[in-house]
């Protein structure tokens, strides 16, 4: 067969495979418009605050699914992506850029460490994608300074929860020299920061600011200290594994003082690790499932038992923080990737800045993000709660 | 009052890193091996016992003959798997091997155990007693006391008892041992087999006031070698020494300093220990014989 046929032959192939592909990529065009829209979350599934990861989970999920059943954002439904930062930084770190970078999330919502939080901030504004804590309370996180600030948080502010806990204390206990135990991380000293801040202004003394390691099982001398000093109540930071090692070397030294403490020993089995005096303990939450809830609140704790069979009722919401907190941030994300029209975070940024109004589970949110404020809560938005047995109910006073 | 709270929480401890120490010295002197799974093997104890005890309910007592005799039997089998291949061809790499059966068994209970430290409740952790105006926990008295019964007992059984007499024969010359009909193979995996359970019964002890986690017995193993370096590796007496001057020294430190800088201290004074006195606290210099 002479050239001439062959090159015939080759338009004819060669316009035939223009053909495929022009169709494969039509086609793919396609279903990348049907791609769902990926968020990422990165906090501790395992190890001392299991707990805390398994709640922002189960938050985002009803959230998501509430999102889906009414037909996603922009038509396009909402995938969940998990990754275990191991409540370490630097996996913090690795987690945060492969979902950015592999899995193209358009937000990614943090766990409890604020170690971690902290660590992935720079990695979010640097890649321009918003980056909600939904439950890490640290002041740096979202008071960072970068500008623009891909940082939003739907949660306490350390600023804000050392305030309420030195009133709570003073308030309840009539403290006048307070002994602060914080664990020795950066989340520990955003709260000294806050709670030498906060005393001060309340004009009541500290008895000593004492420190602990995250893997340190005995603290009797450092609370052995802060009695000798004259400390009349402890301010407690903490996660439930360290935590629970202070209220059993509490517990040794035979001292009876009360203790009020961040929230960090809510994201682990703090009664199971503290024993009977984790009852004592009195800390913060965003929200509780119990009491009169709002219509909302109603229809999330009944999404939530129909959809894990171990919830039978609010007592069975343990943490009710990151649940509550990761499904208000879920629905801020969506309706700022709505009001954007795309997932470009820098968009999806100024839409969170300029959001309206948002009738959320633990409040209803007016304008809740400002370019000066990326916090959507306030001190108004703090209960007080303690340990009945492993449940978390809100204290009577 | 300080000082008193750190002696008794550092003899605690201490004799703790002494008993899991003298597990590394009954393995080097019968085989001039070491189980650096030791940390993980005590991790076993404390898990297996918590399984028994609290997960499938059964009697305390039992659970803790149980997860002894399993501790035991992983022992026997580190030394056929991770030492006896290497040992036996003169290689080094029991080294390795027994680091990373040590991190296999971690990671493996670490899958089936769960991700979550758990509490291990004992009667003898919960409430404190007034000992001389100090609150202490009756376990804190245990501990010690078990970790110099132990000792006690491995002198009098190597001495007294035949299966004792017969482990010193093969510290002493393994050929030798061969020639008089012991069975030098049976005698090293049985000096493994010790080594284990010694370290489980660490762990059951600690248990209640720890936690049980997969990793709870990684700094420990790290801690327990150091200890048996610094007290000599080819002396009982001396491992336990250091073990409780070790326990000791960490308590006072935590005590006076805070626990920021327990480690970094700590650690540097092994080194300086093992600048001043190479060969440990009471151990001897091996001599070549040319």
């Amino acid at each position: 067969m002479s050239t001439r046929d062959i090159a015939a032959r080759g338009g004819n192939w060669g316009r035939l495979a223009a053909l495929s592909v022009a169709a494969l990529i039509a086609a793919t065009g396609m279903a990348r418009a049907d791609e769902p829209i990926k968020v990422g979350q990165i906090s501790a599934l395992s190890g001392g605050s299991a707990k805390s990861g398994e709640g922002i989970t189960r938050g985002l999920t009803i959230a998501i699914d509430e999102i889906n059943a009414a037909g996603g954002v922009l038509g396009r439904k909402i995938e969940l992506v998990r990754r275990d930062d191991e409540s370490n930084p630097s996996k913090g770190q690795l987690a945060a850029r492969e979902l950015i970078d592999q899995e193209k999330v358009a937000a990614l919502f943090g766990g409890i460490d604020s170690p971690v939080a902290l660590a992935i901030v720079p990695i979010a504004n640097q890649s321009k994608t918003p980056f909600f804590s939904v439950w890490a309370a640290a002041t740096p996180i979202t008071r960072n300074g970068a500008n623009p600030n891909f940082v939003f948080r739907v949660s306490a502010v350390d600023a804000l929860v050392d305030k309420a806990l030195t009133n709570y204390a003073t308030k309840t206990f009539n403290a006048k020299k307070l002994g602060l135990m914080l664990v020795n991380n950066p989340w520990g000293e955003s709260n000294e920061k806050g709670l030498t801040a906060a005393a001060k202004d309340k004009g009541i003394g500290l008895a000593g600011v004492e420190k602990f390691e995250e893997s340190d099982v005995d603290m009797v001398a450092q609370l052995t200290r802060l009695k000798s000093a004259g400390a009349d109540a402890i301010i407690l930071v903490a996660n439930a594994a360290p935590g629970a090692q202070v209220m059993k070397s509490l517990q040794r030294t035979g001292w009876n003082v009360p203790v009020v403490s961040h929230w960090g020993i809510s994201g682990g089995r703090f009664p199971e690790l503290a024993g009977p005096g984790a009852q004592k303990v009195e800390f913060v939450q965003t929200y509780s499932f119990f009491g009169k809830q709002n219509p909302v609140g109603e229809k999330v704790l009944a999404e939530l038992k129909a959809k894990y069979p171990d919830i039978k009722g609010p007592a069975d919401v343990v943490p009710p923080v990151g649940v509550a907190d990761a499904y208000d941030a879920m629905h801020l994300v969506a309706l700022a990737i709505a009001k954007a029209g795309s997932t470009d975070g820098d968009k999806v940024r100024q839409a969170l800045e300029n959001l309206d109004r948002y009738q959320g589970l633990i409040k209803t949110y007016d304008h809740p993000f400002s370019a000066s404020n990326h916090d959507a809560l306030s001190e108004n938005d703090y209960i007080m709660v303690h340990f009945v047995g492993a449940q978390i109910q809100p204290v009577t006073n | 009052m300080l000082i008193a709270l750190a002696l008794v929480s550092g003899f605690g401890l201490g004799s703790m890193y002494g008993l899991l120490a003298l597990g590394f010295y009954v393995t080097y002197s019968v085989s001039g091996t070491v189980n650096f799974a030791q940390g993980s093997s005590m991790m076993l104890g404390a898990v297996l016992c918590y399984s028994f005890a609290i997960t499938f309910g059964l009697n305390p007592i039992l659970s803790i003959v149980l997860a002894l005799a399993l501790c035991g039997v992983w022992g026997a089998a580190v030394e056929r798997v991770a030492v006896r291949p290497f040992a036996s061809r003169g290689s080094n790499g029991w080294l390795m091997a027994t680091v990373a059966v040590g991190i296999i068994l971690e990671n493996v209970t670490l899958f089936l155990f769960g991700k979550e430290p758990r509490n291990y409740p004992s009667v003898l952790a919960d409430n404190p007693v007034e000992i001389a105006g100090i609150p202490v926990l009756p376990l804190q008295l245990v501990i010690p006391a078990a970790g110099l019964v132990i000792a006690l007992a491995l002198h009098l059984v190597a001495r007294r008892t035949r299966i004792g007499k017969a482990l010193l024969a093969v510290m002493q010359n393994p050929d030798a041992a061969r020639l008089m009909g012991i069975d030098v193979a049976r005698a090293i995996t049985a000096s493994y087999a010790v080594s284990t359970i010694f370290a489980g019964i660490a762990g059951i002890l600690i248990a209640p006031l720890f936690n049980v986690s997969s990793d709870m017995g990684t700094l420990f193993g790290i801690k327990a070698f150091a200890v048996a370096i610094v007290g000599g590796i080819t002396s009982a007496w001396g491992v336990v020494l250091a073990g409780l001057c070790y326990g000791l020294l960490e308590a006072m430190i935590t005590a006076f300093l805070g626990s920021t800088y327990t480690q970094i201290l700590t650690f540097a004074l092994v080194i300086v220990a093992l600048a001043l006195l190479p060969n440990g606290l009471l151990g001897n210099a091996g001599t070549k014989k040319v």
